[in-house]
């Protein structure tokens, strides 16, 4: 049985923080969920999808958040539980939804889960969501902790439906992956089936029903603040006259420093776990008995603009800061030294900072950049690319999936992105105002997430442009989730189709269409020679699967290669490639059998055929 | 009890992650207060993995620089590049067993000599305790236990109250049944190699 589904009200579990998550949905009920994998969330997904085998749990992977929050959003309006999971970039591809689904709202509870990523782990911007809640007149929840997050998944339901509207569920990485451990409480019995009682004139967004919704969407905003002042996850702690008001991760990072500066007799703390819409008749009282206020917030002053304007509104002038060059930044994520040395500062608390080491000796260390992997097709692709364009300076758009690794050299394959399906359309733009040949790079699960429309509009004006699309038949970078174009059946799920890319691209009508096998360079070399010589758009679909994932399925693992006695060092090989399975010992190239999966790519690129299979 | 903090470095694919898990679900059994984090976006792609593991009544999952009581490290560069994490209190363990980033093959940097690293681990923290742990895992019966070997040199510094039957125990229920008993040999190898030292 999966260990979420276990039925023991009371037992303690070390869980990760999207473990928690994923049981507290259980446990409140969830019947319906849908995603778009994006880390930090991912793993609660991947825990839905593996439930959703042995249960009675619907839950798909969608082809992206915008199409995630719509199934969702409708499940939820035939009254059923349902949850849609996405990264903060992912709200930005559903915000259409979100915008006009806060005005319909929801019969079934509907909580949309959003993972920020302060310090861009794994991101491309750091952007906060917290602001969505207040584009869309929605109310979010933000926990502290593992445990709390597993207990305000309940309470996001039940608010949800109280409401009636979607509820945001806003996390960040630290909490995402961080583990503790959390108390199994009750399961409600899934509602798996619901229905739909048509209601046009509630449902459909002309403008004269919208002018309608927003009235309703606004009256509910006043009673989501009556009920953010009485919710207990708005809670008061300590009676000082410092007031703090922080939120998130930041709480355990106050707590821990009122604790470490002996301060708790001094200090008030106001922790903020249903920040939107923000509290306002708790925040006044909380201030004003305050003599000076820090709010304790990552990301944007979201919370500290709100408090000021309260404070303003009572004509209550104690001072109130936050996001300060002296204090809080911006960016990144804080950590627990940094809030309290704020807090210190701030209040004029005694403190001594511990002293760092002196680390002016330590010589410069080689990196180590997270790579792709041996064997990786990618590579092979890119080194393709490479020698079929060399002297051109041509331009590489690329695009989000482990593939966007290849911008490291000695690969340098790629020079643009912005975000999930910009690959072709950016190249569209580069195509028409520059006079280098530009080469689009997009993975196959980032081809249905967002980039067929850049495709169909690269044919509709006529781009001279070259798409290679890196079909690695899975979701690599997120740790290999399904995607349309996947084979469900050949990995043993029954109840799935397939989605040709082939045929989506010839349906698009692209001209010139290759398919390639990477590890065959020569071969791969002359296609892409041929394509970038076609005038308009080509696309190259190089297939390979994932070589991760097919050892990990103990799929293909081929004879690892050594450098034989005929190597006479040119490194061709090492400097052209970049492939971690080598290494150089004896001022010679030499090839770990334990990470080379046989791929021969190097094999067919040396010079002097040195390099040979393992018998 | 007093809150420790711990920080594990690795490189991608060592295991640290397992190791970290059982050392939680080891402390979760004890009823010893525990809260870890770790970065493990880019854990298959060859970069560096942290966990961050906090015991006793502390909220934080994360550890500042200069605050780790305990230092484990998996890799001598990855221990020396880490050091930021420590202060002169510091217990510091770290394998001896290199694994040298694609980087410095392709002359991109150069990878430090390992007495070089040593040494200078040694003269900005409390203890330096070092073991090849590679060499153990193999005489254990498998080299992917490096993870193991080095839980075992950890929980023999007795500075975490985690002991090694739990760590057993969280064994036989979190790593697979196949590689139970290499583990726990493993963790026994580790022990040994350190106790003593310590």
């Amino acid at each position: 049985m999966h260990k979420l589904l276990v039925d023991q009200p009371g037992e303690k579990k070390f869980l990760l923080g999207n473990e928690a998550i994923a049981r507290g949905a259980i446990e409140a009920g969830l019947a319906f969920a849908s995603t778009y994998p994006g880390t930090p969330s991912s793993e609660i997904s991947l825990n839905f999808f593996q439930i959703s085998r042995e249960s009675d749990l619907y839950f798909e992977y969608s082809t992206n958040e915008k199409v995630a929050l719509e199934v969702a959003a409708a499940a939820a309006n035939a009254g059923v539980r349902s949850m849609c999971i996405m990264k903060h970039v992912g709200v930005n591809v559903a915000a259409d939804v979100l915008m006009t689904l806060a005005y319909v709202g929801v019969r079934g509870g509907l909580v949309i889960l959003t993972a920020d990523d302060p310090y861009m782990f794994s991101s491309q911007n750091e952007q906060d969501n917290r602001y969505y809640g207040k584009l869309s007149g929605l109310p979010i929840l933000e926990p502290s902790s593992a445990e709390e997050a597993k207990e305000m998944m309940g309470y996001a339901f039940d608010l949800s439906e109280q409401l009636a509207e979607p509820v945001l569920f806003r996390t960040t990485t630290r909490l995402n992956h961080s583990t503790a451990p959390v108390v199994l409480g009750e399961m409600k019995k899934r509602v798996t089936f619901g229905d739909f009682t048509k209601d046009p004139f509630n449902y459909v967004t002309v403008p004269a029903v919208s002018r309608k919704l927003h009235v309703k969407l606004l009256k509910n905003l006043e009673k989501a603040e009556e009920l953010a002042c009485e919710s207990a996850y708005n809670f008061i702690e300590g009676s000082g006259s410092w007031g703090i008001i922080c939120n998130g991760v930041s709480y355990n990072y106050v707590a821990d420093a009122v604790r470490d500066l002996n301060i708790a007799d001094k200090v008030k703390i106001l922790r903020v776990g249903f920040s939107h819409p923000m509290p306002k008749k708790r925040i006044q009282s909380f201030i004003k008995d305050c003599e000076k206020v820090l709010v304790v917030e990552e990301g944007e002053p979201f919370m500290e603009e709100t408090v000021k304007a309260f404070a303003q509104e009572a004509q209550y002038t104690n001072p109130v800061m936050g996001k300060d060059p002296e204090l809080f930044s911006r960016l990144f994520e804080f950590d627990p030294a940094m809030v309290r040395a704020n807090i210190a500062k701030y209040f004029g608390a005694p403190y001594d900072a511990k002293d760092l080491p002196d680390l002016s000796d330590i010589p410069e260390l080689p990196q180590r950049p997270p790579t792709l992997c041996a064997g990786c097709s990618h590579r092979a692709v890119f080194y393709a690319v490479n020698q079929a364009t060399e002297g051109t300076g041509s331009i590489r758009t690329t695009d989000i999936g482990c593939y966007t690794l290849g911008f490291l050299p000695p690969l340098s394959a790629g020079d643009f992105l912005i975000c999930m399906g910009s690959s072709v359309s950016t190249g569209c733009g580069f195509s028409k105002t520059t006079d280098k040949k530009v080469i689009s790079f997009i993975g196959d699960s980032t081809f249905f997430h967002s980039g067929i429309p850049g495709l169909v509009n690269a044919v509709f004006n006529n781009h001279d442009v070259n798409l290679i699309i890196l079909d690695n038949q899975i979701t690599a970078m997120t740790g290999h989730q399904p995607h349309p174009g996947v084979d469900m059946k050949g990995m043993n799920y029954e109840g799935f189709r397939q989605v040709s890319i082939e045929s989506v691209v010839r349906g698009i009508g692209v001209e010139h269409i290759s398919v390639i096998k990477p590890y065959n360079v020569k071969k791969s070399i002359a296609a892409i020679k041929e394509a970038i010589d076609h005038k308009g758009v080509s696309v190259i679909i190089a297939k390979q699967g994932c070589t991760l994932f097919e050892r990990s399925l103990k799929k293909h693992v081929g004879k690892p290669f050594y450098v034989s006695d005929k190597c006479k060092n040119h490194r061709n090989c090492l400097n052209d490639l970049g492939c971690p399975a080598f290494y150089v010992a004896d001022d010679k190239v030499r090839i770990n059998p334990a990470l080379c999966s046989g791929c021969s790519v190097c094999a067919q690129i040396c010079p002097e055929h040195a390099i040979l299979p393992l018998k | 009890m007093d809150i420790t903090r711990l920080i594990i470095v690795a490189v991608g694919g060592q295991g640290n992650l397992l190791s970290s898990k059982v050392l939680g679900e080891a402390a979760c059994r004890l009823d010893v207060p525990v809260r870890m984090s770790e970065i493990h976006g880019m854990a298959q792609r060859g970069g560096v993995v942290e966990s961050a593991m906090v015991f006793g009544e502390a909220q934080s999952t994360i550890i500042s620089d200069g605050e780790a009581d305990l230092f484990l490290a998996f890799e001598p560069l990855e221990a020396l590049r880490a050091l930021n994490r420590c202060n002169s209190k510091t217990i510091v363990i770290t394998n001896t067993s290199s694994l040298p980033p694609f980087t410095a093959a392709i002359g991109k940097g150069t990878y430090p000599d390992i007495e070089t690293i040593k040494e200078l681990i040694q003269s900005k923290v409390g203890q330096l305790i070092t073991l090849d742990a590679n060499a153990l895992a193999r005489e254990a019966g498998n080299e992917l236990s490096v993870n193991m070997v080095l839980l075992g040199a950890l929980i023999e510094t007795n500075v975490l109250p985690i002991t090694a039957q739990s760590i057993h125990d969280a064994i036989s229920e979190t790593t697979k049944k196949g590689f139970v008993e290499t583990n726990i040999r493993a963790v026994e190898l580790g022990r040994s190699a350190v106790s003593g030292i310590i």
